[in-house]
């Protein structure tokens, strides 16, 4: 693309953050021998470049390396770190008290975690104040006004509250404006934004993006952003470096890199990325429907003696059915009360009101021994696989632990387990290892297996593959696809993942607040929202618009 | 806030009636004749059978707690059988000195073991977190009048920086109060240095791990701010607790102190007391330690509510 050299852009012709052969060594006894190597590119002035990558790909060293955030034994072992022609790094780089100084004036971090990333005992306003007075010679009472003028600046409502606020008393959402805002009022020359919206909601994520690229303009600030997200950088980038297990494997602006990919690794990664337009799928299923849910209700009571009562609805007359087979999607944001619902439905929790029946059995009644008997037939995966296996008990055990429960010999449950193994494309050795042993797509393998060992007619998958990679989630969904046609299971997908709803859900209902406000085949969901809920999710989906290279790689 | 300490301290009345009972009854299952002791070794039967009377001890056990139940109330702890005065006049007197210990020891305690585990946290592993971590372990296994012994043969008969013993109160001047108190006060604080430390080290190196703190270095402050600021401030609540049960454990650990340097606390009261077998000086010393107790407690958990907005009651 040709453009006409405009001052600025002269200006900026010396970028902001050059890094030169970046390597960065691991402590011996790691997986590897250096976390990145051969890491080479700019950010120039008024510039967005992202750091494009999977877990394990390095990205995130990269950041640390520069603000000097590196653990102790991880080092910058080779290569140049420059920042606005001052050396960060090796022989005539600046010594530990000048990169501080540099911290938060001239380059600044937002990070992943609104939730953790504030110090949860001191207000909002004291911790960027204590920013200031560590930088800045400012009185008291500018630093104040300046901090509100910055509130603003990030569109917090009621700024003199928020000052007060501790983080607790505050959104994710605004959490992370107030990171933003901590990040910016010093206006630094790079802002580093490490996965800064991975964990907002999609819509929360849509006005947070949307702010950065926003201050990022107004104030011509480079922008080192890191994700694993192709339809942030679709979003947000001008130019993308692709991250491959430390190796840099590509570099380019956002256009090419994202329609026409040069390397291997990344066509995998752009064709992994499901597409938002739902394909379409057979709309009848026959026989009766496995799983039946009418008017669930799910109601909790706070407060207590000395408090007022208060009730939180967080499922509303929910009814839906599942027929073997289907895939059914319950889609929305945080607080919508999807996970509830799941909860609900295996009697994790009890519904306050309404009826679940499996079959012919009336989930919602029976008593504690009918209940153990209706576990066998619904079965759930849940969303973390690094924290939902028992890391003290072999794989094999936790596999056969629900059979050998239900009075399956220990030979017999230990050859399903192994057909099982075939299953979910595992090894049948993998029963003997532990399960810090594997990946997390692995482990979600076998948290699957788990769940099928008891032949479920149902089977409950809440955030299955949202924690995992997104070239792994595509073949962890490829897989439940396939065991699902061979064994007509009923599935009931939750995710908040719009993208992944679209491509594996052959109805979708949206929730939002406890209630669900429309329902449907995905594809009519998808195309022709009628609720404006619906219809503000699915335009917060980054990247909607972008026309991703689809190859089969 | 205020409904809460309303309901704490209106639960501190039962809690308070339970001791009570216990108190009274276990000192009565305790073989050993107050009338006996009083009386001496010359006494005859007579003597002993009217002495007894004179006490009161002749009525029945639940005569005996109605009586001294009824004093509660107002506030009367009843009458020593030994020193012949009111229990609250001798708690009164001897509260002083045991306090001042107890307190000079707390601030000592806070003073080292504090920043003692917080560099401990932030240098993990280093030289200083080696040495603490060894020190503890001295400090939990030697006993408190082995290192009050100690103390008192190097430094106040070797080298004659403190007094052996004894005690002089506030009004002496602060200066001769704090000399004649910092030998036992250092004996009694080793094992809770000892203990706090630990607890901090182990606190603070949690909170050292946490995502603010990497927000707050990335901020470019200076380390020292790091550490109080962001570590230390969040890793608060379970120093604070450990220090809340310090100084509730710490009345204990006062009873051996005092003998060893001598100082008329409410410690020695209690080993005279039960060496004399004076129930109601036992009983009220208990009582008034349990109150203690009750009302450190209250203020730890209050202190909650400053050191973490997210707890509210």
């Amino acid at each position: 693309m040709s453009r006409p050299e405009s001052p600025l852009e002269h200006s900026a012709a010396t970028p902001v953050l050059s890094v030169r052969d970046l390597a960065i060594s691991l402590p011996s006894g790691s997986d590897r021998s250096h976390a990145v190597e051969h890491i080479s590119f700019d950010v120039r002035a008024g510039e967005i470049v992202c750091l494009l990558g999977e877990s394990g790909s390095g990205k995130s060293v990269i950041a640390f390396s520069i603000m000097g955030l590196l653990p102790g034994n991880v080092r910058v072992s080779g290569g140049d770190l420059v920042l606005n022609g001052t050396a960060l790094n090796g022989a005539t780089g600046i010594d530990a008290a000048h990169l501080r100084a540099k911290r938060g004036t001239e380059m600044a971090m937002i990070f992943q975690e609104p939730m953790t990333a504030l110090n949860p005992v001191m207000s909002c306003g004291e911790q960027l104040d204590e920013l200031l007075a560590q930088h800045t010679s400012l009185p008291a009472n500018a630093r104040r006004a300046k901090v509100i003028a910055m509130f603003e600046a990030v569109k917090l409502p009621e700024p003199e509250r928020i000052y007060a606020s501790y983080p607790h008393q505050l959104s994710g959402g605004q959490r992370q404006r107030i990171m933003i805002a901590m990040a910016l009022i010093l206006e630094p020359k790079l802002l580093i934004a490490d996965e800064p919206t991975t964990a907002l909601d999609v819509t929360t994520q849509a006005e947070v993006l949307s702010l950065i690229k926003a201050l990022q303009r107004e104030r011509g600030t480079a922008v080192l952003f890191i994700t694993h997200d192709m339809g942030v950088v679709a979003e947000i980038a001008d130019r993308v470096v692709v991250l491959e297990q430390g190796k840099q494997v590509e570099t380019g602006d956002t256009q090419t890199v994202l329609s026409a990919p040069r390397e291997p690794y990344t066509q995998m990664l752009i064709a992994s990325v499901p597409p938002i337009e739902p394909p379409v799928r057979a709309s009848e299923f026959a026989g009766p429907p496995a799983l039946r849910v009418e008017s669930l209700c799910k109601t909790y009571l706070s407060g207590g003696w000395f408090q007022k009562r208060r009730e939180t609805r967080a499922a509303n007359l929910v009814s839906f059915d599942v027929r073997p087979g289907e895939t059914v999607g319950i889609v929305g944001e945080s607080g919508s009360g999807k996970s509830t619902v799941a909860r609900c439905i295996t009697r994790l929790i009890d519904p306050t009101k309404g009826t679940i029946s499996l079959g012919e059995q009336a989930l919602h009644l029976g008593s504690a021994d009918e209940l153990k008997l209706a576990r066998k037939r619904i079965q759930i995966v849940f969303q973390d696989p690094y924290r939902s296996l028992d890391p003290r008990q072999r794989v094999g055990e936790a596999i056969i632990e629900g059979p050998l429960n239900f009075g399956v010999s220990r030979d017999a449950a230990m050859r399903r387990a192994k057909e099982l193994m075939s299953l979910v494309r595992l090894s049948p050795e993998v029963l003997s290892r532990y399960p810090s042993e594997f990946s997390g797509g692995q482990r979600q393998r076998i948290s699957i297996a788990r769940a099928l060992a008891l032949d479920p007619e149902v089977l409950i998958c809440d955030e299955a593959v949202s924690a995992l990679d997104v070239s792994v989630q595509a073949q962890v969904l490829t897989l439940l696809e396939e065991i699902q046609a061979r064994l007509k299971l009923a599935i009931v997908f939750i995710t908040h993942d719009l993208r992944v709803a679209a491509q594996i859900c052959d109805r979708v209902l949206v929730m939002s607040r406890g209630h669900v406000v429309e329902q449907g085949l995905t594809r009519d969901v998808f195309l022709s929202p009628q609720h404006e809920y619906t219809q503000a999710l699915l335009a917060s989906a980054p990247g909607r618009h972008f026309k991703f290279a689809r190859n089969s790689a | 806030m205020g409904a809460f300490l309303a309901k704490r301290i209106l639960a501190t009345i039962p809690v308070m009636l339970i001791v009570a009972i216990i108190v009274f009854a276990l000192i009565r299952l305790v073989p050993g004749d107050p009338a006996a002791v009083i009386a001496g070794n010359m006494a005859t039967n007579e003597d002993i059978a009217r002495i007894r009377t004179e006490l009161g001890l002749d009525r029945g056990f639940f005569a005996q707690f109605a009586i001294w139940a009824k004093g509660l109330v107002t506030g009367d702890l009843g009458q020593s059988f030994f020193f012949k005065k009111d229990v609250t006049a001798l708690i009164a007197e001897r509260v002083g000195p045991t306090l001042s210990l107890a307190f000079l020891t707390i601030v000592i305690t806070v003073l080292i073991a504090v920043p003692l585990g917080t560099l401990a946290a932030w240098r993990h592993g280093g030289w200083l977190d080696r040495a603490l971590m060894g020190f503890s372990v001295l400090g939990f296994s030697i006993p408190v009048f082995v290192i009050g012994y100690l103390f008192a043969y190097f430094f106040a008969l070797r080298i004659d920086w403190f007094p052996v013993q004894g005690y002089k109160p506030l009004s002496a001047g602060i200066g001769e109060w704090i000399r004649h108190l910092l030998l036992p006060a250092l004996t009694l604080s080793i094992v809770y240095v000892a203990l706090i430390a630990r607890v901090t080290r182990a606190s603070v190196a949690e909170a050292l791990t946490e995502d603010y703190v990497r927000t707050a270095r990335a901020k470019g402050l200076p380390e020292s701010r790091v550490l109080i600021k962001h570590a230390l401030a969040n890793a608060a609540v379970p120093i604070v607790t450990v220090i809340g049960i310090g100084v509730a454990l710490l009345i204990g650990g006062v009873v051996v102190t005092e003998s060893v340097f001598s100082i008329p606390g409410l410690g020695t009261l209690t080993v005279d007391a039960v060496l004399a077998r004076d129930f109601p000086v036992i009983q009220g010393v208990i009582l008034f330690f349990s109150v203690l107790y009750v009302l450190i407690n209250l203020l730890v958990d209050v202190s909650y509510v400053f050191l973490d907005p997210r707890i509210r009651y």
